[in-house]
Parts: structure tokens; C-alpha cells; sequence
């Protein structure tokens, strides 16, 4: 995979080809939570893509003097500090979002694509493609959250980026609101229904099957009992 | 190399490089930032307060209005009387609700779910200080999920509800979260808190099922009971004894001079 990497490849493969949420079903927790509607979707991408691509920088400047021992606490010291960085600017300039988005910026930490990258793309790349790739994954992850910000905003509550497009019966239109739709367990089935979608057109994407379900065998032990 | 990289020299030596970089990095971000975030989080209840108030449009210069219109004041809650002991710029009610030499604590009599509260309070005055247009009273307590935030605007006579509003809950999206949905705080508008005509100072506003039908009732929120109750829970707390009653009563008695 490496000798064929190009920037354009690596910047553009995470979005649709080997998406991170998708594919490799990384990062699925913070998007359960901060889907429920597009602007708090978008925030929270564009945190992401911040956070993924310099850490993957820094990794990458440093990968030859990280001791092997410590380079996982050395790859979550960069990413923590980067993550509290980026709270505090959105703290400070998008209060209004960062109170809505609360403890979802400090665990982009424990955001399995911004570890894995790091772990699997930073220590091995230079520093100008680690950070194409750190885009690459986070613009993979923000285009999946505000897929399913679209789909989670307009069912539950009937608008996008809070603008009203089914006017709801609570505001005296005509749409009922989807009440699962704004709770966290209905990303679930949207991101469950867009994989579906995806790997219908990529059949190279579906994974082998690792056993095989035989047919029920209790019923015969009961006979013989 | 990779020898060397992993010796115990190195290996404690990239460690403590990083840990003082990143620590520069993050301790330089929050002392830079800080002044900013303090006001947004001021700016923020000060709009709340006028949103509430019903002096909020968008695009006006928050802090100026706040300023000219506003006036802030820290009553005792046991009493009733204003306090000058404490400046109501600085006096931070949800500090002093935890600090044992400002608030007391609340067995037995503790509908709101508080477990601590208060002896002080800010309150809000829009127009004379003295005779004011509109009264602001901060009030907060326990929905279903976790403390309810917000503020309750009363007309100048102190009985006549004139908004509620929350500006930091975390109700169910689209149920309880209903509660800053603006077709149902447009309902308060009007409503009375206290029946003068039985002497005892227990507020009767109430949030009621199926239809409010007097000027005591609100409709609750359709599919959140428990939110609702809470709503009602703490209105009752901090409109009765251990609340504000004392504080408004004084407006009544004005009134009633008047007439």
C-alpha cells in the first residue's frame, strides 16, 4: 500500500474508499453522540480533521527519536495536548457550539481513528503525507457525521443546519417528528444502513465470513432424552 | 539508531522534552484563551437574562443593554431584604451554593433535588430598582436527567409570570428538551404564581396534564412526565418559603398600597 501512495490517494481514499467509520468501523462512539444535528455534525468534523491531521504531523517529525517503549504514551501525549488546545479555541471563539458539543471535544482522545492513524500511518510516513493522510481520515469521518446529521436532523427534527424544511406539529406544521431519530441509539441504524449501502456498490468491501453458522444441533440431544 | 532511541537515557529524555512541550503548548492555549471564554460564559447569562426579559433582538450590543437597563442585586433569601454585603458582579450563586458559610443544606424539605442551597440570591430588576417593570429570579433544579438552568421573569407586582426559560438542561431531544421549544413558553405569559385570597404564601403555578385551564396552570411537555414534574418541583421550591417568597411578597404589599 505504501509504494503506490500518492498525495492525491492518500488525501482522497479514507473519504469513500476506505473510510474510517465505513470500512474500518473505527470511531463509531462519538458518532453516535454528536449526530444529531448537521452544525454540531460539521464542528465536530472539522475538530476531528484539526485534531487527526497534526498529530499525524508531529508523530511523523518525531517518529525517528520516539523510543519504541513509550511510543503510545508519547502519541497520546501529542494527541491529548491538541485536543485541549482545540477545546479551549472553541471555547473561546464558537462558545455557543462548544456548549452543545460538552465532553465530545475531550474525548476526540479516545477517537480510535486519530490513535490508529497515528500508530499506523505517522510512525512509518513523512510528515507531509502523514498530514494529507490525517485530512484524509478526518474529512472520511466528518463526511459519515454529517451524512448522518442529515439523515438524524431531517427525521427528528424535520430541519437542516436548523433550518426548517418539514415544518414539525410541535411548531404547528404538519411533519411528527422522529423521536428516535434525535436519541443516540438511531445513528446506529443510519450508519448500519449506509455501510450496507456502500459495500452494495464495493462488494470488495465485504469482509469474508469467519465461520459458518451450522444448523441447530439441540434439538436432537432433547429427542434422544 | 534504534538502539540508541531505546536506551533508558533517551527514552526518559524524549519523555520529559515532550511532557514540558506540551505542557507549555497547553498551559500557553487556556491562560491565552481565557479572558475570551470568561466573556462568552458572561456574555452568554447576560443574554439569557434578556431573552428572557424580552429584550433580546438579534444584532443588539448585549453588554451596553444589559448596562442600561438592567439592574443586579443580591437579596437574602431568609429575609427577603436586598444584602449590600455582597456585590452582585461578582457574587456567584452556584459557588456559594456549595460553600458551607453561604448555603446550608436541605434534608428532608428538597423537591428540587438540590441537596444544597443558597442563603443568598441574584436577582434582576428592569426599569426603578426600586419600583421595577420586570423582576428576573434565577432558579434551578433536577429534570431527568440532570440540574435544570434557568430563569423566571415576573411582572413588577411579583405574582404575574411573564417568561421561563432554561439556558442549560440536558432533557431527551425533542421531548423534555421541549422545554426551550418557544410555543410552550409562550404559554407562561400571564400565568399567576400566588392565590392572595387564602393568605398563605405557597405558590400555586403548576404544570398540569391534558390541558391547563387556569391562570395557575401550565400545560406540561406531551411524552415527559418526569421533566414536567421537575419544572413544577421547582417552581414550587423556589417560589415558596425557602425560596423567594419572602422577597416577592414586598412587591404584593406595594401593589396593594397603591390601591
Amino acid at each position: 500500500m505504501a509504494a503506490s501512495d500518492t498525495p492525491k490517494s492518500v488525501l482522497l481514499s479514507p473519504v469513500f474508499k476506505n473510510n474510517p467509520i465505513a470500512l474500518q468501523v473505527l470511531g463509531i462512539c462519538s458518532a453516535l453522540a454528536v449526530t444529531n444535528s448537521m452544525s454540531v455534525s460539521l464542528v465536530m468534523g472539522i475538530a476531528v480533521i484539526v485534531v487527526t491531521a497534526f498529530s499525524n504531523l508531529f508523530v511523523s517529525l518525531l517518529r525517528h527519536h520516539i523510543p519504541s517503549s513509550i511510543r503510545i504514551i508519547v502519541q497520546m501525549t501529542i494527541i491529548a495536548s491538541l485536543v485541549i488546545v482545540v477545546d479551549q479555541v472553541l471555547k473561546a471563539y464558537a462558545y455557543e457550539m462548544s456548549k452543545q458539543l460538552s465532553v465530545f471535544v475531550g474525548l476526540i482522545i479516545t477517537n480510535c481513528i486519530v490513535m490508529g492513524r497515528a500508530e499506523g500511518y505517522a510512525m512509518q510516513n513523512g510528515p507531509v503525507m502523514s498530514f494529507l493522510d490525517g485530512v484524509g481520515n478526518g474529512l472520511g469521518y466528518a463526511v459519515i457525521l454529517l451524512f448522518v446529521g442529515f439523515v438524524r436532523e431531517l427525521l427528528g427534527s424535520g430541519s437542516v443546519f436548523g433550518l426548517t424544511i418539514l415544518p414539525a406539529v410541535q411548531n404547528g406544521g404538519w411533519y411528527v417528528p422522529n423521536g428516535l431519530m434525535l436519541l443516540p441509539p438511531s445513528a446506529f441504524f443510519v450508519i448500519g444502513l449506509l455501510i450496507w449501502i456502500l459495500r452494495s456498490f464495493n462488494p470488495d468491501q465485504v469482509e469474508k465470513t469467519e465461520y459458518r453458522i451450522v444448523a441447530n444441533s439441540k434439538t436432537k440431544i432433547k429427542e434422544t432424552a | 539508531m534504534a538502539s540508541s532511541n531505546n536506551s533508558i537515557k533517551k527514552t526518559l529524555g524524549v519523555a520529559l522534552a515532550l511532557c514540558i512541550v506540551c505542557s507549555v503548548i497547553v498551559s500557553t492555549a487556556a491562560v491565552a484563551l481565557r479572558p475570551t471564554q470568561q466573556l462568552n460564559q458572561e456574555l452568554d447569562r447576560k443574554s439569557n437574562i434578556l431573552q428572557v426579559a424580552g429584550l433580546f433582538e438579534p444584532g443588539i450590543d448585549v453588554n451596553q443593554v444589559f448596562k442600561d437597563k438592567i439592574t443586579s442585586r443580591v437579596i437574602n433569601l431568609d429575609t427577603g431584604e436586598y444584602t449590600e454585603e455582597l456585590d452582585p458582579e461578582t457574587f456567584n450563586q452556584f459557588d456559594a451554593s456549595k460553600d458551607p458559610a453561604t448555603s446550608r443544606t436541605l434534608s428532608g424539605e428538597d423537591p428540587a433535588g438540590l441537596i444544597r442551597q443558597e442563603k443568598f440570591s441574584t436577582v434582576y430588576l428592569v426599569g426603578d430598582p426600586e419600583d421595577p417593570n420586570e423582576i428576573i429570579l434565577p432558579i434551578r433544579g433536577q429534570g431527568l436527567w440532570g440540574l435544570m438552568r434557568g430563569f423566571l421573569a415576573l411582572k413588577g407586582d411579583g405574582n404575574t409570570i411573564l417568561g421561563l426559560s432554561y439556558y442549560d438542561h440536558a432533557e431527551t431531544p425533542g421531548l423534555g428538551g421541549e422545554v426551550d421549544n418557544p410555543r410552550w413558553k409562550a404559554q407562561w405569559e400571564g400565568k399567576k404564581i400566588y392565590d392572595y385570597s387564602d393568605s398563605e404564601m405557597q405558590p400555586e403555578i403548576r404544570l398540569v396534564k391534558g390541558g391547563a385551564d387556569s391562570q395557575y396552570e401550565a400545560d406540561a411537555l406531551s411524552g415527559a412526565t418526569l421533566t414536567s414534574r421537575g419544572v413544577t418541583n421547582m417552581l414550587q421550591f423556589w417560589l415558596g418559603e425557602a425560596g423567594f417568597a419572602e422577597y416577592l411578597a414586598r412587591f404584593h404589599d406595594n401593589t396593594q398600597g397603591d390601591a
